[in-house]
């Protein structure tokens, strides 16, 4: 990058076949992404997919074992962090200890030589209202505040791509909503590429334009939040993103419009453009929301699926609304979330109902049903905590 | 003076419950206050009494009567100002070159070692085992090493780097030499516990905000590892300053290497000038004294000691 200058604008973001081992286990696998300039691009994945290492890879934090990094079509791939016109807001913040606000911000100006750097990094304090508190040291600032300098410190330097590294987790509820405010506003007052690494499903959808759900290494989907959430395309994405209800069976009759499933001797319709797989044994789903609850056998009607009847097992209230397990012979539990309309839930614990939805709210994955699990809780930290503990301890009587 | 601080705060806060706790805290520090005014606070006084002597009327050498003669210190200052001037120039010199040995070492053992717990434990003993052999013996180990009859400077001989007639001990080299090599231990361990803690990520953010890994280095790095520099500078300049082994005719050093601590040894030993010699100990005392609050006060590290 020029001495002395700010990125015009943000700049594309090109990963050509990325891979990353570690030794004993590969962290990433042939990855190929692209973020336009100007765009705000999630990451999202549960913990050990990978996501932030390909944060640290583009960073320069990391060498890629394989592959190719380009930003604004300029090869990156074997240059030092510092001469990357790319800024981290850092997990844990990294702001330095033995500097003042002031000095953590005008800091990476002052690297490379940006005339007026004091003003500078005062203007990038107000525009995260911490001005006030230039001549403090982090120590002295609450967590929400250091976490707002750290976006400071990595804006001020106007770099084309900034990278934010979980950035807001380690604030509370209320704070970090009002920070994903405030970073999607300031990512579309200075017009930069930013690119969000995070596990939590609800932060990338509020804030980016762009999400790709992350798993093992691979990018499972990727594109606009709603389009994620309405047609995810492979169980991982339907479960991590939201909840679902998944069903498996084999292919009856495949439509021009329709393809209807076989699910333990019901048939239900899925749309034929919202199905992945027209034949053979797939696995189809639908949200809960979009589930509605009976008290009585609901009469048959085109584009309505209809299950049941089914036994409710469990009733918990959310305030907007609330969660119904409802076991159904054959299918299982299937989770139905109704909302708040009326004074209480419409039913109590062990009634019977009956459930449909639009035969349009159905989608079909792309997954094989063999390996797709029901829930893909293996993936999740706790899980894999415990698969490391269960290991351990065979290891250990082994021996 | 930490007591003098506690005392403050608790006869502030009148809370009959933080009274109490001083009360335990007074017991607890009176072993060390009677440690401290029997055995530094007595003899300090002693020795103050016993720069302003003056010789006994008709006494033997070695006898002195109590007397206000501050002319002691004018005295000692105008004869062995130079010893002075030598120790402190001494001293400086060889904490700088055990700094510059010690970083690079307490570096690879604190970050570089990080990920080799039983390898970082054993060159961290390493660092000490020196310790295991009494001072005296190894400073006059390195005499032997360095004598005109070692392979060392023989060596020197062949290859014409020393001149014909010139020795290896004795001089100013050997005695930096020696109280280098006798301190690096000394500056090593607390640069090392500094960086042990240094968190890389700092490192790392250096990097993502545009510094080459020099200005990292110097920036980022060091200032964190300032309080064990410090500390490390601190432990070995002070010690070196009195230091009379090294600077010794008997070890590295001979009469034009002596040092403040050789004057002052031979004072009190050799010559029974106690005087002197006491006057010479309180300048030396003072000297560094001023010499490392003024350190310390630019590095802007007040809460050290």
């Amino acid at each position: 990058m020029a001495q002395g200058s700010f990125a015009e604008a943000g700049a594309d973001l090109e990963l050509k076949g990325i891979t990353k081992r570690f030794p004993g286990f590969t962290a990433i696998e042939d990855l190929d992404l692209t973020i336009p300039a100007g765009s705000f691009f999630a990451l999202l994945g549960p913990s050990g997919c990978g996501k932030t290492t390909t944060l640290r890879l583009v960073a320069g934090l990391e060498d890629a074992t394989a592959g190719q990094i380009l930003i604004g079509g300029k090869d990156v791939t074997h240059t030092k962090p510092y001469q990357r016109p790319v800024n981290t807001v850092f997990q844990s913040y990294a702001l330095f200890p033995h500097m003042t606000i002031l000095e953590n911000v005008a800091f990476g100006l002052r690297r490379r030589k940006i005339a007026d750097a004091t003003a500078k990094a005062h203007e990038a304090l107000k525009l995260v209202e911490l001005d006030h508190l230039a001549s403090r040291k982090p120590q002295q600032l609450s967590g929400g505040q250091q976490q707002r300098v750290a976006l400071a410190r990595a804006v001020v330097n106007r770099p084309a791509l900034l990278l934010l590294d979980e950035p807001l987790g380690a604030l509370d509820l209320k704070l970090r909503r009002q920070m994903q405010l405030e970073l999607k506003e300031i990512q579309q007052d200075v017009g930069l590429t930013f690119l969000h690494v995070t596990h939590d499903q609800e932060e990338a959808m509020t804030m980016a334009d762009t999400v790709a759900v992350m798993n093992k290494g691979r990018i499972e989907q990727m594109g606009a939040p709603e389009e994620l959430y309405e047609l995810p395309k492979t169980a991982f994405v339907a479960n991590f993103l939201g909840q679902s209800n998944l069903f498996t069976g084999s292919v009856t009759t495949s439509g021009t419009d329709s393809i209807v499933v076989d699910v333990a001797g019901r048939k239900i319709e899925v749309p034929r453009e919202r199905a992945q797989r027209h034949a053979g044994d797939v696995t189809i789903g639908v949200r809960p929301e979009k589930l509605m609850l009976h008290t009585e056998a609901p009469k048959q009607s085109a584009g309505i699926n209809i299950i049941g009847p089914g036994r409710v097992t469990d009733v918990s209230f959310s305030g907007v609304s609330t969660s119904y397990q409802v076991a159904i012979p054959g299918l299982g539990q299937i989770v139905v979330f109704a909302q708040n309309m009326v004074f209480g839930p419409v039913v109590t614990t062990g009634a019977e109902v009956w459930l449909t939805w639009t035969t349009d709210h159905g989608f079909g994955l792309a997954d094989d049903p063999a390996d797709a699990p029901r829930f893909a809780a293996d993936t999740d930290t706790h899980a894999l905590a415990v698969q490391k503990r269960e290991k351990l301890e065979a290891e250990l009587e082994e021996a | 003076m930490a007591f003098g601080a506690f005392g403050g705060t608790a006869t502030a806060v009148a809370e009959p419950a933080i009274r109490k706790r001083s009360k335990v805290a007074l017991i607890l520090l009176l072993p060390g206050i009677l440690y401290l005014g029997l055995f530094f606070l007595a003899p300090l006084f002693s020795l103050v009494l016993t720069s302003f002597q003056q010789p006994a009327e008709f006494g033997d050498i070695g006898e002195y009567e109590t007397a206000f003669k501050w002319e002691n210190y004018t005295a000692v200052i105008s004869t062995y100002g130079e010893h002075i001037i030598r120790s402190f120039v001494f001293a400086a010199t060889a904490t700088v070159f055990a700094l510059l040995f010690s970083f690079p070492l307490a570096y690879f053992i604190g970050v570089t070692l990080r990920r080799f717990p039983l390898v970082q434990a054993l060159a961290l003993t390493l660092v000490i085992a020196p310790f295991f052999i009494s001072f005296l013996l190894r400073t006059l180990a390195w005499k032997q090493l360095l004598s005109d009859e070692s392979p060392f400077v023989s060596f020197l001989n062949t290859m014409q780097l020393l001149p014909e007639g010139e020795h290896v001990t004795g001089t100013a080299f050997s005695v930096i030499f020696g109280l280098t090599y006798n301190f690096i231990p000394f500056m090593t361990l607390p640069i090392y516990t500094s960086l042990e803690k240094l968190d890389l990520r700092y490192v790392e953010a250096g990097g993502d905000l545009y510094a080459s890994p020099a200005s990292t280095f110097f920036r980022v790095t060091v200032p964190l590892a300032a309080p064990g520099i410090i500390s490390g500078m601190l432990l070995t300049f002070i010690p070196a300053a009195g230091d009379y082994i090294n600077a010794s005719r008997d070890f590295l050093g001979s009469t034009s290497t002596a040092m403040i601590g050789n004057v002052i040894e031979a004072n009190f030993l050799v010559l029974q000038n106690y005087p002197t010699a006491a006057a010479l100990s309180l300048v030396l005392m003072a000297a560094i004294l001023i010499f490392v609050s003024v350190y310390v006060k630019k590095s802007g590290t007040d809460d050290l000691i």
